[in-house]
């Protein structure tokens, strides 16, 4: 530094970001500073490099496979590794519905338990519970998987399952054998995987709900369960939407859990007692085995096509919820 | 019913409101209840079927071959000490240096769109990880490796570690940046020794937050690492790791190798809690 550079107060003294940053890069020194500022910008750009090295390893990875197939291997259900035929749809099918069960049981849960931990709760509790709930989403997803092949699947299987098909058995959802691992199996670990996130990104929506909506709908005589419907859900919609987007994200690219229990079978069934297969948990299961190049090949197609996916659902939910929670959207999770 | 309380006179329709909303209350404690349940019952199950099987053995032998009873994970432990190891040297200061450049330089609008790519990044499936290394070091080496399974592991920690580190350098006031230059101190020491300083226990903090959740990572293992039944003694050769081992164990079709797998579970999840209490102390005293 030569000497005290005559900065105006204005530039030393920003409430935030942008103009405190910029006057602090011109007022560098020597080359230490220099090099400093170089490495963690190089840092900073292995987020970017990492994108795009991601997608290209899979793309080149997967080249012949979609040289000898083209679009469609997308839509083929033929998956017959000694014959050399591969194609993608019964995974994108097992990926898609399996995320969809989950979706549909943890996105209500989730959304109840923020709810409460935000509007109804006894201060005290609230601690405790969060707690519990982040410990939930520490638990590895293979120690999911150990126990739901030991003790959730035998109890779906003699339980759930059989209830299911006896009272609802008139719907073509829960028809047929009863294996116990099956899709509705894969889709029950997934919501129990995906509902920490659910929960603590929507309480993090509901906290950013201004006291002034709850207030002015008390003002107007609604009862709690009024106030939280007209001035909290109707305000916080948006979130817990981007919310449930991000929930979705995570449980499509949900592997060990599912592997363990959804049955490995590259079929599409109506019903959800029958045994699915994902993208994740074939390219888990198969990809050490694969003998041929065109096999490795479709199964790094298959990563393609699941990190499309998981891509396009992480980034329309990331913009959901920075336009509203001001930019800080949901972080490490 | 709405109907009935529509038409009802006042009271009525106070009574069918407060009740209703009583009742939204009771459902909503509910789903707390439920959410909460799955990590008891594992835990429960977890302890049950685990605690029994944890012995001087498990601590100390290698895996036994198939249908020999005995042996243990001493091999899968050290191994997954040792891919966390490597996944720190590559992730931790990737990110942390990440970190300082969205904290401390940088524009407003280049920032948001590296923050933006952190968190996308965050949601890549754990799966593609394990392939992209595989294309990328096990591929060109012919071999799968320890150095492959930690590089996934690492590559995983970077956007982690990156978006704590930068939380917690916003929040060391902008008061003390500005009494270092008042001071003429060089910016990048004032950025190591007084606000990375400042915020060490947080950077610490996220750093075990990434590790322990890494920790239990199996897909981006399960064709870099591979696993090993015996000691590694060349990083540049397959490695046992305790998920890998779980897994295996879980799929197989042998009782003992079954109650090795629950013992391997409970191990694995003590050390990921472990990590997390120590967290919990971390930022309880940060406040």
């Amino acid at each position: 530094m030569t000497g005290p550079s005559p900065v105006p107060p204005a530039q030393l003294l920003p409430d935030h970001g942008s103009a405190r940053r910029s006057s602090v890069v011109r007022s560098e020194g020597g080359w230490p500073d220099r090099s400093f500022h170089w490495l963690a910008l190089l840092a900073a750009l292995t987020i970017l490099a990492l994108i795009v090295l991601v997608g290209w390893e899979l793309y080149r990875g997967s080249r012949l496979a979609i040289h000898q197939f083209g679009a469609g291997f997308l839509v083929s259900s033929e998956w017959d590794p000694v014959s050399d035929v591969y194609g993608a749809l019964p995974f994108i099918f097992g990926t898609l519905v399996s995320s969809l069960i989950a979706l549909l049981i943890a996105v209500p849960l989730g959304v109840a338990t923020a709810l409460f931990l935000t509007e109804m709760a006894p201060i005290r509790l609230r601690q405790p519970v969060i707690t519990v709930i982040e410990l939930l989403a520490a638990v590895p997803s293979v120690i999911f998987g150990l126990w739901g092949i030991f003790v959730l699947v035998p109890w779906l299987r003699d339980h759930l399952f059989q209830w299911l098909r006896t009272y609802l058995g008139f719907l073509p959802l829960f028809r047929g054998p009863i294996y116990g691992p099956s899709m509705l199996a894969g889709g029950i670990i997934v919501a129990v995987m995906i509902l920490p996130i659910i929960t603590s990104v929507s309480r993090e929506i509901l906290r950013s709900v201004p006291n002034l909506q709850r207030e002015a709908a008390y003002a107007l005589g609604a009862t709690h369960w009024e106030t939280i419907r007209i001035a909290v859900i109707s305000y916080a919609r948006r979130g817990l939407f981007g919310a449930a987007v991000l929930g979705l994200g995570r449980a499509l690219g949900e592997t060990m859990a599912v592997t363990m229990v959804i049955g490995n079978r590259p079929e599409i069934s109506a019903s959800l007692l029958a045994p699915g297969y994902t993208l994740a948990s074939v390219v888990a299961n198969e990809f050490t085995e694969a003998t041929s190049d065109l096999y490795l090949n479709a199964l790094f197609e298959l990563g393609l096509v699941l990190l499309a996916i998981t891509i396009l659902v992480n980034v329309i939910a990331q913009l959901m919820l920075r336009t509203l929670a001001g930019g800080s959207g949901a972080k490490a999770h | 019913m709405e109907l009935a309380a529509q038409l009802s006179p006042g009271g009525g329709r106070q009574h069918w409101r407060r009740g209703l909303s009583r009742g939204v209350a009771v459902l909503m404690g509910l789903s707390a209840l439920i959410v909460m349940t799955p990590l008891f019952l594992v835990l429960y199950f977890l302890i049950r079927q685990g605690a029994s099987s944890l012995d001087w053995n498990f601590f100390t032998q290698l895996p036994k071959p198939a249908g020999e009873p005995g042996g243990g994970m001493a091999n899968a432990i050290v191994g997954t000490l040792e891919l966390l190891g490597m996944a720190a040297a590559i992730g931790v200061p990737t990110g942390v240096m990440g970190g300082i450049y969205l904290a401390e330089y940088g524009s407003a609008t280049a920032n948001y769109w590296l923050r933006f790519a952190a968190d996308v990044l965050n949601g890549v499936p754990s799966i593609v990880w394990g392939m992209v290394v595989y294309a990328l070091l096990v591929v060109p080496f012919k071999t799968f490796s320890a150095y492959a399974g930690g590089a996934a592991l690492g590559l995983m920690m970077v956007p982690l570690v990156m978006r704590t580190t930068e939380e917690v350098l916003v929040l060391v006031p902008q008061s003390y940046r500005e009494a270092g230059l008042a001071l003429g101190i060089a910016r990048w020491k004032i950025i190591t020794v007084i606000v990375v300083k400042t915020a060490l226990k947080g950077i610490v903090t996220g750093v075990l937050i990434a590790l322990a959740r890494v920790a239990g990572e199996t897909a981006p293992l399960l064709f870099t690492a591979l696993g090993n039944n015996f000691w590694n003694h060349n990083l540049g050769e397959p490695i046992a790791a305790l998920p890998l081992q779980i897994f295996a164990y879980a799929i197989s079709p042998y009782d003992d190798w079954h109650r090795q797998a629950w013992a391997g579970a409970l191990v694995l999840m003590l050390l990921i809690l472990a990590c997390n209490l120590t967290v919990r102390f971390f930022s309880r005293e940060r406040r």
